[in-house]
């Protein structure tokens, strides 16, 4: 299993052809407490750059987008009651949706960790 | 007293050496419980007749059970009412710094001229003939509008900015269908009005966002470069949300004309220009106008909003019913049925009736008591006095476009350069107790922890040196690290709010304490 990131800030978990998105530790912590989550539905067919998801804080309220293209097969409905979750555990537990991918080429362009981590470093 | 304080923050610290008091109230400042607790169900200032026996009309909708509303008598109430009132802040206490939102004195004329019989006790269906003074005060302010912005056209009906840019769009939706040209995006730059992408959207368009540049204005080649045969229009917002103008205005418009768009303005600062700048000059094809803000209206809860929408010769023909009209030395309604031949391509209808009339009163009374020198000189002091305030402070104060040239009717800073752990909101917190409604906070979002300063012209200098005064202390604190920031507001009537609890677990409706215990 490897994991990408977007400079948008997500994060997604590839294992063969299925994903797992979120938002990045970094993310969380400019948006502040969350308050509010909308995930996906299962079904949903997400293209990349597309927005997928909604997440607010009491700062403001932002647009998950998808790191690539694909159907939706699960989001997670434990953000509705908890939204804390991601900021608690924002890369493990908080994770926002599951996918499928279409293309395996779209990932190339991501970071990886080291690369996401000079990137935030350079904002 | 039992206190029902289900959710609600704790009450403000006494001042050390002072005593505790029975009441809870300190001196002038009186606490006040919600009328929940004060009031009861059997209670009522009026003394009705017992209502007779009816037949219901209502099919089986009739309420069954009491709605559970309490009661207080007329003293009571009175009583209620105006302690809370004083636990608010309002322009005609102090200065009002909101960004983007202009928050300037509400000149006494105004209210005098729109109390005037013959204005406050008309009906919208009354006669036209029995209405012409009104329907005069319609007209001449959209012709001050027009030649304000040096537009042809406008719609007086829209009820506030958002309402005015829903017009706007809807009347580049129309133009567009009209030319059989069914294009889906509109592009709105990161620093446009929060509201700006949101009308988009509600009017069904795609919206695709243009970047800033560092200096904090359009990216002109990204724009250019998206533009193309899907785009319907860019919403820009001159001068912008940090606080500056686009020079580039006119290339904007014309890129956007060139590549078959139109071009909605949102003019909600305008006075930082008017008078100075005519929009119609920079290509513009609609803007509104807040007459709560630039034009001295009351607002933010002091009365309700106003954006009429000047429109381009290319969407005149679109704009929304009704128009008033002088034909020889009479006022017309022009409406659906008196439309015919003209406004044939209007695309119908904002409001039920003309619009926020006690607004326009006001409005005009402003513009016809400062004139057209008067107007000019709100704009040259409003930017004035907030280039006042950006230099008086950002020795202290990180100004992120402070290099960009002079800003125009606000301010911008960040909190960059404060302790770790000190942010905007403590800043905002602190200038609470220190007797000022914060700024504009965490708006515009491509600066981090932004500060929207707007003192408008209506501030006296001594009045700004205040201000500049409480805000260096306050950041100083925030430098400093003074912890007891973090516990601010201090003095206020209530403490800080938890706003993430109030998000996440809001509590919408008043309950019984035995109730709100069992719940928790």
């Amino acid at each position: 299993m490897a994991r990408y990131f977007t400079e948008e800030h997500e994060w997604i978990d590839v294992d063969g052809d299925h994903a797992t998105i979120g938002i990045t530790d970094y993310a969380q912590e400019q948006l502040g407490d969350i308050v509010f989550v909308e995930v996906p539905e299962s079904g949903a067919m997400l293209e990349k750059g597309g927005e997928a998801a909604v997440v607010e804080s009491v700062k403001a309220a932002s647009d998950v987008y998808a790191p690539v293209s694909g159907e939706v097969t699960e989001g997670n409905d434990a953000l509705v009651d908890e939204p804390a979750l991601v900021n608690s555990s924002p890369e493990e537990e908080g994770w926002f949706f599951r996918m499928t991918l279409s293309d395996a080429d779209e990932l190339e362009g991501l970071m990886d960790a080291k690369a996401y981590k000079a990137f935030v470093d350079s904002l | 007293m039992s206190m029902n304080n289900q959710g609600r923050p704790t009450q403000p610290d006494m001042a050390e050496g002072t005593v505790k008091t029975f009441t809870g109230n300190r001196a002038l400042m009186l606490e006040e419980p919600l009328i929940f607790e004060i009031g009861a169900a059997e209670e009522t200032g009026v003394d009705f007749e017992d209502v007779p026996e009816t037949e219901s009309r209502l099919g089986g909708l009739e309420r069954n059970q009491p709605i559970g509303l309490v009661g207080l008598s007329e003293p009571e109430t009175v009583r209620h009412y105006t302690r809370l009132s004083r636990m608010n802040y309002a322009i005609d206490l102090g200065l009002f710094p909101l960004g983007s939102c202009t928050m300037k004195h509400n000149p006494r004329l105004n209210e005098r001229v729109a109390r005037m019989k013959g204005f406050a006790d008309i009906h919208p269906l009354q006669p036209v003939d029995s209405v012409q003074g009104a329907l005069e005060v319609i007209h001449d302010l959209g012709e001050w509008l027009c030649k304000l912005t040096g537009m042809p056209a406008v719609a007086m009906s829209p009820k506030a900015g958002a309402h005015g840019e829903l017009c706007g769009i809807l009347a580049i939706r129309s133009a567009l269908e009209a030319r059989g040209d069914a294009r889906e995006v509109i592009l709105v730059p990161e620093s446009a009005h929060g509201t700006n992408p949101a009308t988009a959207a509600f009017a069904g368009y795609r919206v695709e966002d243009i970047p800033a540049t560092p200096e904090g204005r359009v990216d002109l080649a990204a724009l250019e470069e998206r533009l193309g045969s899907d785009v319907a229009g860019v919403m820009i917002t001159n001068p912008n949300t940090c606080g500056l103008f686009e020079p580039d205005m006119k290339r904007i418009s014309d890129a956007v004309h060139a590549a078959g768009g139109l071009v909605y303005c949102d003019g909600a600062n305008f006075n930082a220009i008017v008078g100075r700048v005519r929009p119609g000059d920079l290509g513009i094809d609609a803007m509104h106008i807040n007459l709560h803000k630039t034009f001295s209206t009351p607002h933010g809860g002091g009365g309700p909003g106003s954006g009429p929408v000047v429109f381009s010769e290319a969407l005149a023909p679109y704009a929304p019913l009704p128009f008033v009209e002088k034909q020889g030395d009479h006022y017309v309604l022009i409406e659906e049925e008196t439309a015919e031949d003209h406004h044939a391509s209007s695309f119908g209808r904002m409001v039920a009736f003309h619009g926020q009339m006690g607004m326009f009163t006001r409005a005009l009374a402003y513009m016809m008591s400062h004139g057209a020198d008067g107007l000019k000189q709100v704009a040259e002091d409003a930017v004035l006095n907030a280039n006042y305030l950006l230099r008086s402070l950002e020795d202290v104060l990180d100004a992120p476009f402070g290099a960009s040239g002079p800003c125009m009717h606000e301010a911008l800073f960040s909190d960059k350069g404060f302790a770790e752990g000190f942010t905007t909101l403590d800043l905002a917190k602190a200038l609470i107790d220190e007797g000022y409604h914060p700024m504009t906070m965490y708006f515009p979002l491509v600066v981090h922890g932004a500060m929207l300063v707007e003192p408008t012209e209506t501030e006296s200098k001594d009045a700004l040196d205040q201000f500049i005064g409480a805000l260096r202390s306050v950041v100083e604190r925030a430098k400093a690290g003074d912890e007891t920031m973090h516990g601010a507001p201090v003095h206020a009537p209530r403490r800080r709010l938890d706003e993430t609890a109030a998000a996440r677990k809001p509590i919408l409706v008043w309950q019984e304490p035995e109730q709100a215990e069992a719940a928790e």
